[in-house]
């Protein structure tokens, strides 16, 4: 039995390697980093966590990383309840479903920096189309200028590109519901919200709960749109954290600092995916843990 | 509870592509607090009649009567009916309680109400140990329950209809279910429309069974109607296992003709000459060493309790149902028990004269 065990780490052997090039490697030189301190020539310095201490105290972090919550908190609270209403209010048959799940795909097909472009022209006052009719209309709109206006338009800018997303996703969890169970709940009487309450929430709720973990996951890493779109201004005002990163990395060159910020970054992201996978897990437990069989599902 | 009329129903999925009917032309009237049993092959139309009764379905032609009041437009809530589907339908989030409760809740009943009606039929279903769990923990067969409970807990309800309610469950539970069914209509007389196409179910469930083929009604009856004097060919062998042999002959007066051999007939049917078919349960059949039909045996099947036999007679196969350790020669004679031969024309039941 033990020289079988043995063998078996040879045949995984690839796919360690491949994973430590790929991942492991850079992830221990940004560990190396984020515990020394450099004045070029190449030459370091062991600073042990000072770095880390530094980080924890320093303003400029506290505040990046509320912007970012606070971004990834609004773009869930809109996405999500508008992704849903809009995949309860899509057709169930005939061509409107096509047609409507081909234009929901359009904004995922489009790169990420190409939307940052398209809504940094959109948006400008001068020639922009949604800044120009603005402006026109009346109202003081200047997303270089404004915090307001600078956080409007990428929020609105993330919901055009990702809400797609969570409509598809909901879909697919709304079209899985069999059709007896609209029909008990049409003899049992219930009610419109009632339908929604107690038959298609639950029965999306699985589908749900990737859709918030995949917009956390992605806007609590936003980078490419607002980098293009405002650069992280007006001031500091749209400067996430990974904006941050870029800038005390590549732009000051500071690499323990950046090193370090890279890694309570990464472990804050890691920590709340873990907590909706511990969720999600929990949840399939409480619906299948008992024992009982599952015939129509 | 109410007597259900129907009024010339005839339906088609889609008729502007002129799709064929699933229903063609019925008219029936169903007592109130009967047990009704709706009975066919798939596709036969017995879901389309049974969902054009609770109302999620709209007939293209032809009204549906409660009480002498038509419902033909009314939503399946306004007829106050209730269903009880295929695959449990259960509200996964709520209890077991609240599952049954949410029928009356939406209907806004006072809460004390609905908490003693829940409680009985709780009880009734053997589900109150379980009436605070959440109901998706529940297996398949409580979870059934469930659903059938949700039809059973309003007490107003005109009717209560299952569409093949028992298909997901295990075999004993069946069999238990069923008798609970039997037992709660007993107990409180609702109007009962049971669709299956299980002739066992049909037939212990129901008081009347209503056999459907192609669209149409081909029988209303009591299970021992429906298996001594099937109105048409198509009844005779769907009913029993193995069905009733339904042979082709030539009728001359009162000889049924197969080739040379020839069939008494013990009564008079008053029919033209010409071709007929003769029915004959297997368990009417003997075999004989001098007496009947010559015949060829193609195969012995033990059934376990007895035997069945399938025999050739020229080109028509015969079953016979043998006592079991009866020895079966290769060649043999089919006596018909005369008394219980039937004559159909054209698939019709032909009654015989009364002398």
């Amino acid at each position: 039995m033990k020289s079988r065990n043995n063998k078996a780490w040879f045949f995984v052997l690839p796919v360690l390697l491949l994973v430590a090039v790929s991942a492991v490697i850079p992830l221990m030189t940004v560990v190396n980093y984020s515990v020394q301190d450099s004045f070029g020539n190449n030459e370091f310095f062991w600073v042990g966590t000072e770095w880390f201490q530094e980080l924890l105290q320093s303003e400029r972090f506290h505040n990046a990383l509320q912007r970012t919550l606070l971004f990834s908190a609004l773009v869930l609270l809109i996405e999500i309840p508008l992704g849903v209403a809009i995949a309860l209010a899509m057709p169930r048959q005939g061509v409107g479903v096509s047609v409507c799940l081909v234009l929901m795909a359009l904004p995922l097909l489009v790169p990420w920096n190409v939307v940052g472009t398209i809504w940094q022209v959109f948006s400008r006052v001068d020639i922009g189309l949604l800044g120009y009719g603005l402006a026109n209309l009346g109202i003081d709109y200047n997303y270089t200028q404004d915090v307001l206006d600078a956080w409007i338009t990428l929020i609105v800018m993330d919901v055009w590109h990702w809400t797609s997303l969570v409509v598809l996703l909901s879909y697919s969890g709304l079209v899985a519901i069999p059709e007896a169970y609209y029909r008990a709940a049409r003899i049992d009487g219930a009610s419109r919200w009632s339908i929604f309450r107690y038959i298609q929430l639950p029965k999306m709720k699985r589908v749900l709960l990737i859709a918030v973990l995949l917009r956390f996951m992605d806007s609590f890493m936003i980078y490419t749109e607002p980098f293009v779109v405002t650069g992280g201004g007006p001031g500091n005002a749209t400067t996430f954290l990974s904006i941050d990163l870029v800038q005390m990395a590549v732009g000051q060159f500071d690499l323990g600092p950046a090193a370090a910020m890279s890694l309570v970054y990464f472990l804050i992201i890691l920590v709340v995916c873990w907590a909706f996978y511990t969720v999600m897990v929990n949840y399939d437990q409480t619906q299948d843990g008992s024992g009982g069989r599952h015939v129509n599902e | 509870m109410a007597t259900i009329e129907l009024q010339n129903i005839a339906h088609q999925y889609d008729p502007q592509q002129g799709s064929p009917y699933a229903l063609r032309n019925l008219s029936e009237i169903w007592q109130d607090r009967g047990a009704y049993a709706l009975l066919g092959p798939s596709g036969c139309g017995k879901t389309t009649l049974l969902n054009i009764i609770s109302g999620l379905l709209r007939p293209s032609e032809g009204r549906v009567l409660f009480d002498s009041v038509d419902v033909t437009e009314l939503s399946p809530e306004q007829r106050n009916i209730a269903q009880v589907f295929q695959f449990p339908v259960v509200y996964d989030t709520l209890s077991v309680a609240e599952n049954l409760a949410f029928p009356l809740r939406n209907r806004g009943l006072p809460k004390a109400q609905i908490e003693s009606r829940v409680n009985e039929v709780l009880a009734m279903l053997d589900l109150s140990d379980r009436a605070e769990s959440i109901a998706s923990r529940l297996s398949a067969d409580d979870k059934q329950k469930i659903s059938l409970g949700r039809g059973l807990v309003r007490t107003d309800v005109k009717a209560v209809l299952f569409d093949e309610p028992l298909t997901v469950i295990d075999p004993h539970l069946k069999w238990h279910l069923r008798t609970e069914l039997k037992k709660i209509h007993r107990q409180f007389q609702h109007t009962m429309i049971y669709v299956t196409h299980d002739q066992t179910e049909a037939l212990t469930f129901a008081d009347k069974v209503i056999v459907m083929y192609e669209g149409s009604v081909v029988q209303i009856g009591t299970p021992p109607e429906l298996f001594q004097k099937p109105q048409h060919t198509f009844v005779g062998r769907f009913i029993g296992t193995p069905g009733m042999n339904i042979i082709k002959v030539n009728l001359r007066g009162n000889s049924a003709m197969l080739n040379d051999q020839v069939i008494t007939l013990a009564s008079s049917y008053g029919l033209t000459d010409g071709p007929a078919e003769l029915g004959i349960r297997p368990e009417y059949i003997e075999l004989s060493a001098d007496r009947g039909l010559r015949a060829a045996v193609v195969a012995v099947e033990d059934l376990g309790r007895h035997l069945l036999v399938r025999t050739r007679v020229d080109d028509q196969i015969i079953n016979v149902i043998a006592r079991n350790g009866d020895s079966i020669p290769e060649v043999t004679r089919l006596n018909f028990e005369s008394d219980k031969l039937i004559l159909f024309r054209d698939s019709r039941l032909v009654e015989p004269r009364t002398v």
